[in-house]
């Protein structure tokens, strides 16, 4: 299991060889990468993400644990980032390791679901006319994590 | 004690934590909050949506009927909006 909390940007491709280079045995890796947004009509230019480094550590090895097991997973991996970022730049990445594809699929949809309600970040969105405002918590993202209870 | 905030409650109070020494009655995280509110107003209305505010101890989640006892740091954030 691999878990990491950093503000330093990551290289998604490099992360899922380095995966899949573990992996003796396994035939499905299904890999998730987040990005910074910047859609027409959504234009935010900065995204800057306040994190309790400690308690998501912790937070982010339970969700990767929990997946563990009920996916009968061989390896999961969650890389989070914090501080900073630029529009297209990756925030998140999870990686799962199963014997077949349908484990692979949802446990990284579990993982998905359960960071965001779950793991401490806190994103703050600079838009391009210069405003800035705190993401609310979406009731939704509580509903796609309580789907799996 | 350490106290810690996060997110807009961090940027409300403009301060990320402080060091503080409550009486042996505040005994859970619900009363450190009231406690807290009652030493200061931005705290009191930082914590009005009280239902809505998370806490951990010593970096574990807990609720607010969480005893107090043996926390060296407390730390009070929004719900999380990561991934």
């Amino acid at each position: 299991m691999t878990v990491r909390v950093e503000v330093a940007a990551f290289d998604p491709g490099g992360e899922t060889n380095a995966f899949i280079a573990r992996a003796a045995g396994a035939g499905a890796v299904v890999t998730f990468t987040g990005l910074v947004r910047s859609l027409p009509g959504e234009l935010v230019s900065t995204l800057t993400l306040d994190c309790y480094p400690e308690l998501a550590v912790k937070q982010l090895e339970r969700i990767a644990e929990q997946a563990i097991a009920r996916f009968a997973l061989l390896d999961a991996g969650l890389i989070h980032r914090y501080g900073a970022l630029a529009a297209g730049e990756p925030i998140v990445q999870v990686m799962t390791l199963a014997a077949h594809r349908q484990a692979a699929f949802e446990a990284a949809e579990y993982l998905m679901d359960y960071l965001k309600t779950d793991a401490p970040f806190w994103k703050k969105e600079l838009s391009a006319d210069g405003t800035e405002h705190w993401v609310d918590a979406k009731a939704e993202d509580d509903a796609a994590r309580a789907r799996w209870e | 004690m350490k106290i810690r905030y996060f997110a807009w409650l961090r940027e409300r109070l403009n301060r990320g934590e402080e060091e503080v020494d409550p009486p042996a009655e505040v005994k859970t995280v619900g009363d450190l909050m009231t406690w807290l509110g009652n030493r200061d107003e931005a705290i009191a209305l930082a914590f009005e949506k009280r239902r809505i505010i998370r806490a951990a101890i010593d970096a574990e989640m807990v609720t607010h009927d969480a005893p107090l006892a043996g926390a060296s740091v407390v730390a009070f954030f929004p719900p999380m909006t990561g991934g």
